[in-house]
């Protein structure tokens, strides 16, 4: 295992705007992650929430404007060590080729692999605690095709967890998942001391788990602060069009979205 | 983060399996590994199996000679005096000049093609790929009949059609990929029909440039050659597609890690350190010029890059560290039995052997598609 410890990361996305033939998909849209800080992403369809991520992991070079991981331009950041610090989960799946759980887990370790030679012990090491981790150490040398969506989803986090990130991007993480494991995955998140950058859907568990959150509308940030801040009844219809109460968690105190349309 | 990962795993609750998933049927889940052979052993196992296909490859034929002297003539080739030949001196000749070629070049070609069709099903994500499904072959045969019709030589006569077959195997790669990727996701659909419909139009301009050619020998022996066969194996032929496939193979082995990331997506290949767009480009050139090689000496052989590919994942899981070099195998195994089949089933005529491949990888295939589509069904 490794004898390092991973510090998290610092994000800051500063006034990055992409446009997509004449149509700008993002304009102008500035975020900030503090070291260990979990920042949500949320916003209807088409808002530019996976556009926002693509750029942060280093998928689609912004037109204008510039994504610093650590004080450094992430373009300017080889892959390979980009990828020793910033693990991305985007909506994708493997393709279908009688891959285990454990061998789409194991690819985490990659980037801090050689080319040649054996895997390291402490690579299978890191591997099998971050399935444990996601709850699917037991399922590890399953057929990944033969997985349920939910199984799909934790296994492809588990690959993310063994990148040992100090920064993490996601995109949907809950996608496909029942209530229970989406609570996990986002408590799970919660608990690493990992800055996370996550689109969601669902506000309810955004306001429950994020510590800021950044609303997109149409390509631009609508709001972002603290789910109180963020959350208000005048947002939400002019964003999402719909009339909702705002709440709060009789327990947690956290902000919630009562729709009443 | 060892620290953290160790002490926040602590905190997840233990024991208690994901419950909230309803269980499904047992033999669905029956753990891929547990029910495999040990990977050392498959590969003694395999690398054993070559060597007998080798030994009676060498024996059978027009005159049937004792495997026993076939290995004792393969043996002192390697550790002269070993054994005294107690056998006649035409055996020698029999063996090393006349079938030893035909055999290694069986191997070669059986390894090469083996390799690069994992390699393309990494590349387009897919295990419906094959040089000679996706037209790669095709486009080859194209270019070495070209030269060979045209009779331009510019780099003698053995590397000519070899470096003609890698522009024409590149350029039709290129092509089915593009018409394949177009408007967005690339389907099992698209890329079957891109490989087909072009490989029609590449056979059929090969057709049509061989209706030009004037001199009928070279016509019949040029007709025989594309419908895949290795009946034009010789120790000259031999250097150049042997230095190429063995050197590809180990291009590949070095990127093995890097295909696995492939299958894994674009973007999260991508996200997991590589850079796509240029493996890609590297590996599209290695695969033509793999396939442009052998082809220029074999023809178009089908459907091995398709099965071998296959069958490992099965015995060695989908580890492309693992599953290369047990495709080339088992690939070099296949090919030299099948090539055996090729030249003695119906004695003393000759089957192509790409007929043979075909005849069992045509089934195959279907096999293959109709498992896929009912995944497809399943997954809906």
């Amino acid at each position: 295992m490794s004898h390092h410890e991973v510090h998290p990361a610092e994000l800051d996305i500063r006034e990055v705007t992409h446009t997509a033939g004449d149509r700008e998909v993002l304009s102008r849209v500035s975020l900030t992650a503090a070291p260990g800080e979990v920042v949500g992403v949320v916003g209807p369809n088409g808002a530019g929430k996976s556009t926002l991520l693509r750029t942060a992991y280093r998928q689609l070079r912004p037109t204008h404007g510039r994504v610093l991981l650590d004080g450094t331009d992430v373009f300017r950041t080889p892959r390979r060590s980009l990828a020793r610090r910033l693990a991305a989960l985007p909506q994708e799946l493997p393709a279908e080729f009688e891959l285990t759980a454990h061998d789409v887990a194991a690819m985490g370790r990659t980037p801090h692999r050689r080319r040649i030679g054996r895997d390291r012990l402490g690579d299978e090491r890191i591997v099998t605690v971050s399935l444990e981790m996601v709850e699917m150490a037991e399922l590890a040398h399953r057929s990944f095709d033969q997985l349920s969506g939910g199984e799909k989803q934790r296994v492809l986090i588990a690959r993310a967890l063994a990148q040992e990130p100090g920064m993490l991007v996601l995109d949907e993480p809950t996608n496909h998942l029942d209530m229970r494991h989406q609570f996990d995955v986002l408590a799970l998140v919660r608990r690493l001391n990992v800055t996370t950058l996550a689109a969601l859907h669902d506000l309810n568990l955004a306001a429950r788990f994020c510590d800021r959150m950044c609303v997109l509308a149409a390509g631009e940030v609508a709001a972002i602060g603290t789910p109180a801040e963020v959350l208000t009844e005048s947002l939400l219809s002019e964003v999402y069009g719909v009339r909702a109460e705002i709440g709060t968690h009789p327990r947690t105190g956290a902000p919630t979205v009562l729709f009443g349309n | 983060m060892s620290g953290e990962v160790r002490s926040s795993a602590s905190t997840v609750p233990q024991g208690k399996a994901p419950s909230a998933e309803p269980p499904r049927p047992a033999p669905e889940r029956v753990s891929p590994r547990e029910r495999r052979l040990p990977y050392p052993i498959v590969l003694v196992l395999l690398g054993a199996a070559l060597a007998g296909a080798v030994v009676v490859s060498l024996a059978v034929g027009s005159v049937s000679l004792p495997p026993t002297d076939v290995a004792a003539i393969l043996v002192r080739q390697v550790v002269p005096g070993w054994s005294d030949p107690g056998w006649p001196a035409t055996y020698d000749t029999i063996v090393l000049d006349v079938r030893l070629p035909r055999v290694l070049l069986a191997g070669i070609v059986g390894a090469g093609l083996s390799a690069v069709g994992t390699a393309l099903q990494a590349l387009v994500r897919n295990p419906l790929a094959d040089p000679y499904l996706l037209g790669i072959s095709s486009g080859a045969s194209l270019g070495a009949v070209a030269s060979l019709v045209s009779g331009i030589m510019v780099l003698g006569t053995l590397a000519t059609p070899m470096v003609a077959a890698f522009v024409g195997s590149m350029i039709t790669l290129v092509t089915v990929y593009a018409l394949a990727n177009s408007g967005g996701r690339m389907t099992t659909t698209r890329l079957v029909l891109a490989g087909v419909a072009v490989s029609y139009v590449l056979s059929a301009l090969a057709d049509l440039l061989l209706s030009t050619a004037a001199d009928p020998h070279l016509l019949s022996s040029i007709r025989f050659w594309t419908l895949g066969s290795l009946a034009g194996a010789e120790w000259r032929t031999l250097p150049i597609p042997t230095t190429v496939v063995l050197l590809g193979l180990a291009a590949l082995l070095w990127r093995a890690g890097s295909l696995n990331l492939l299958v894994a997506g674009e973007e999260s290949a991508g996200t997991l350190g590589l850079d796509v767009h240029r493996f890609r480009t590297g590996m599209f050139v290695l695969v033509s010029l793999m396939t442009g090689a052998m082809v220029a000496v074999s023809g178009s052989i089908g459907f091995v890059g398709l099965m071998v590919p296959h069958a490992v994942r099965m015995l060695v899981g989908a580890d492309h560290r693992r599953v290369l070099p047990t495709a080339a195998l088992l690939g070099a195994t296949f090919l030299i039995i099948a090539d055996l089949a090729a030249r003695t089933v119906a004695a003393p005529q000759e089957i192509q052997l790409g007929v043979l491949t075909a005849l069992c990888g045509g089934p195959f295939f279907v096999w293959l598609l109709r498992r896929q589509a009912r995944r497809e069904r399943a997954v809906r």
